[in-house]
């Protein structure tokens, strides 16, 4: 047998409170992010800010200082440009929701179709978004993120007891807090494609939890005698391997679309890779220690 | 003993050839193919072939606006057909009827039952459209919109359009496939309102106005003039290309506001080509009524005249030579053929009642599309390998059966999509790959509970029987969470995340038989042929 680790006795729980510093600490930058958010004021994308982007693909590589004067000149205002120099394309966009979409990407294309005839100039994709959608998407996305940690937390205390759904509850919203927090930091763009990751990472970092909680629940009914603490401990040791090579195998794909899956779905791809480690991290570190405090019996009576 | 999974061994087997019968209508093998299976396969979405997806919203309250404008006009002709000195004017969405006597407000409710007396000061009277047949009025211009969208775009011709109606009073349309896509954008929202309209050459600002402007300098004509329109006139624009420089001027229009003919009472409109300049026109015929209305015009207008304005653009302004009878007219101006067949289908579909406000436009180039599935083709070949190594590595021959249970996996998820015809998106892409890494997982469970029980000295046979049966519950859990996620991913997710959501809740329902009946069988298999000694794990 090949064995990445045997027989593992870690102290877990032990740590749980500077475990929860960290996290609480992940969870503050969360929140942050969420009201930045909620604002308007972070990186969102032109998804939920409502505005207009461009995508242009060139035959040959253009500096990016010419296709900015040229934009300039053909009376395009307050825009951002951001160069995918591996394939020669540029994305331009303008973050500003205006009541009535315009014809901001036709004007947009015909500058630098008629600047640049020499590059034979495609357009790759436009994306006009009125502020009214925007809107409506960030609502429908925190009502999505709402409804499925409800669902989880019903369903996990429908079938383990209620400290357990609150638990991975907590768990899910601090992966999500998490994400979204290192994702503001970062100024990476917050856009739907987020979201749906986020959620992903909510279903994957849940189905650790349930493989946790459900070696608790069955060594609770054998190992009665011991305190919860020990329980968790040794429930936590027993499914290690398992947490390692699922959160392995499940990282090389997520790192094989980061690598070869292209421009679209690159930071989807990322944030599904961090997720990974932060959904592993939560169920060890956020949900576990959770179950030890909710519990009535000798608790925080520590060993 | 060998009959006990005999029906299983079937089962995958049906399974399987199912869902390479299912994804052939996908592949260049299509044309080959019988008609009841053409109709399966995966459809791209639209961030891969690229296309439009418009989201537009009806305004309604224009549309409500524009039926008080109709219905005062209607009891100012009303009145004057009975002989009563009155008025009816619009103010806001009131009617004001004056005077206000019970003879007056007779006809109203006598023509317009659905109008409502709201109060009476002054001797005037204040009606107002009831509220049961305001909601009507918006609701059918929505439908209305929806249905005229519907036959432009078959007369475009699109392959597999959605247009439907989102919310109250919003229009989706989605149009997969389409390459020159600002023409489809123009065919959709335009509203193309034809009005005929005379134009006030007798008023004195009528030789104030410049003869023509620059593009761009229609504002400032606007602000300037505004004090000296005379009441029921407007100022409107018509563009001109100067046929050698291709300069392209804006004419200035004095017209009366009122429509004396519109688009409604059009029975054709065809492009035909004119042969002097070899430039396309759009010639319109009318209906009995239309054509009728049309002679009473030109007969008493003659040496007048008349602008042909389509969505407030003058396209031409021709003086009115002699009566025109038989109902044709054309539509001649600076267009392109692509242009003026645009106009023809759009003239034939008839009108919007409203315009229509663009609220979202995504607009895919196909090359993008194209690069996203070579992109993700290649990162899930890649992602698959890694796995597929890695398993047999960790796991040896068992390794093996799990990625044995790995590639039905992909064959039915595949299979599975194409049976319920979904539409594979970017995002869906992705939550395939992902679906690669995550299908291990419930072999992982079984075989670390497997290797836990060979430690306690089990023997194969027991280890496999009782590792499964334990890790049984755990699959299921955490199996049905995930499920929730993508339910509630499909419920709130819009176009590509759908689509992620689809990839990924099917993905779950079917690593649970994979996992639970695929590497099962193989296990069992094994071990009932002989006596296992030692288990591969």
């Amino acid at each position: 047998m090949i064995e990445i680790i045997r027989n593992t006795k870690i102290d877990f729980m032990g740590k749980r409170f500077i475990a929860l510093g960290f996290s609480a600490l992940l969870t503050i930058l969360g929140i942050v992010a969420a009201v930045q958010v909620a604002r308007g004021t972070a990186n969102l994308g032109i998804d939920f800010a409502g505005g207009t982007s461009v995508q242009i693909k060139f035959n040959t590589r253009l500096a990016l200082h010419d296709v900015r004067k040229a934009l300039e000149d053909g009376g395009i205002k307050e825009f951002d440009l951001q160069e995918l120099p591996t394939e020669n394309k540029v994305l331009i966009s303008i973050k500003k929701s205006e009541a009535n979409i315009g014809d901001l990407s036709g004007k947009i294309i015909t500058v630098l179709s008629q600047k640049f005839s020499q590059s034979n100039v495609v357009v790759d994709s436009t994306t006009e978004i009125g502020p009214k959608v925007g809107g409506k998407l960030r609502k429908d996305s925190l009502n999505a993120i709402l409804v499925a940690t409800l669902g989880i937390l019903i369903y996990v205390a429908f079938r383990f007891q209620f400290r357990f759904g609150v638990g991975a509850t907590i768990a899910t919203f601090h992966d999500v807090l998490a994400m979204l927090g290192i994702f503001y930091i970062l100024g990476k763009e917050i856009n739907l494609l987020l979201v749906t990751a986020l959620l992903t990472i909510a279903g994957y970092s849940l189905t650790d939890t349930v493989v946790v909680f459900d070696r608790i629940r069955e060594n609770m009914k054998t190992k009665f005698k011991k305190s919860t603490f020990d329980i968790v401990n040794e429930s936590i040791n027993e499914v290690l391997s398992r947490t390692i090579v699922t959160s392995l195998t499940v990282f090389l794909t997520a790192a094989a679309l980061f690598v070869f899956g292209g421009e679209v779905i690159h930071d989807f791809a990322f944030a599904i890779m961090l997720g990974i480690i932060i959904g592993t991290y939560s169920s060890i570190f956020v949900a576990s220690p959770i179950v030890i405090m909710l519990g009535k019996d000798k608790v925080l009576k520590k060993k | 003993m060998k009959k006990k999974f005999i029906w299983r061994i079937s089962l995958i087997a049906a399974a399987t050839i199912l869902s390479i019968l299912f994804f052939l209508p996908s592949t260049s093998l299509v044309s080959s193919l019988p008609d009841w299976l053409k109709k399966y396969g995966i459809t791209l979405g639209l961030d891969l072939q690229g296309g439009v997806h418009l989201v537009y919203e009806v305004d309604i309250d224009k549309t409500v606006d524009v039926t008080v404008e109709r219905i005062a006009s209607s009891l100012t002709n009303t009145f004057k057909e009975k002989k009563i000195v009155a008025k009816a004017e619009k103010q806001g969405l009131d009617i004001i009827i004056s005077p206000d006597n019970d003879q007056t407000k007779k006809t109203v409710q006598e023509q317009f039952p659905t109008l409502i007396l709201e109060s009476q000061s002054e001797g005037k009277a204040f009606f107002r459209i009831d509220s049961a047949e305001v909601s009507r009025i918006k609701n059918s211009a929505v439908d209305q919109a929806l249905e005229t969208i519907r036959n432009r775009v078959d007369q475009f011709g699109v392959a597999e359009p959605t247009i439907h109606r989102q919310a109250n009073t919003e229009i989706v349309i989605a149009l997969p496939g389409v390459k020159d896509t600002r023409r489809a954008i123009d065919l959709v929202g335009k509203t193309a309102l034809l009005e005929f309209k005379l134009l006030d050459d007798d008023s004195p600002l009528a030789a104030q106005l410049p003869g023509t402007v620059l593009p761009g300098q229609e504002e400032n004509i606007l602000k300037q003039y505004a004090s000296q329109i005379p009441e029921g006139d407007q100022i409107l624009f018509g563009k001109i290309r100067n046929r050698e420089t291709q300069a392209e001027t804006k004419s200035v229009y004095l017209v009366k506001k009122q429509a004396l003919l519109t688009g409604d009472f059009l029975t054709e409109a065809r492009v035909s080509i004119d042969q002097r300049y070899n430039e396309p026109y759009v010639s319109l015929s009318f209906d009995a009524t239309g054509a009728k209305l049309f002679e009473q015009i030109t007969a008493n207008n003659i040496k007048k005249r008349l602008a042909i304005v389509l969505d407030d653009n003058v396209h031409s302004a021709p003086v009115i030579q002699d009566k025109i009878e038989g109902g044709n007219a054309q539509i001649t101006g600076s267009f392109g053929m692509d242009e003026a067949k645009d106009l023809a289908i759009v003239l034939r579909s008839g009108s919007l009642p409203a315009p229509l406000k663009m609220l979202q436009n995504v607009t895919i180039g196909p090359s993008l599309g194209k690069d996203s599935i070579d992109a993700g083709i290649m990162a899930g070949i890649i992602g698959a390998l890694l796995v597929i190594v890695f398993m047999i590595i960790y796991y040896k021959l068992s390794g093996v059966i799990a990625d044995f249970a790995l590639v039905l996996n992909i064959v039915f998820l595949v299979g599975a999509l194409s049976a319920f015809k979904a539409t594979l998106t970017m995002p869906g892409i992705a939550g395939i790959i992902l679906a690669i890494g995550m299908a291990v997982d419930s072999n992982v469970l079984m075989f670390e509970r497997m290797r836990d029980e060979l430690r306690l000295g089990k023997t194969p046979r027991a280890a496999i029987d009782s590792g499964y049966d334990k890790a049984f519950w755990t699959i299921f859990d955490s199996h049905v969470t995930t499920l929730i996620t993508a339910v509630v991913l499909y419920e709130f997710g819009t176009g590509p995340v759908k689509g992620f959501a689809v990839t990924l809740g099917v993905g779950v329902l079917i690593n649970l038989f994979t996992a639970l009946i695929g590497t099962k069988t193989v296990f069992d298999l094994i071990t009932s042929k002989r006596e296992v000694k030692k288990l591969s794990i």
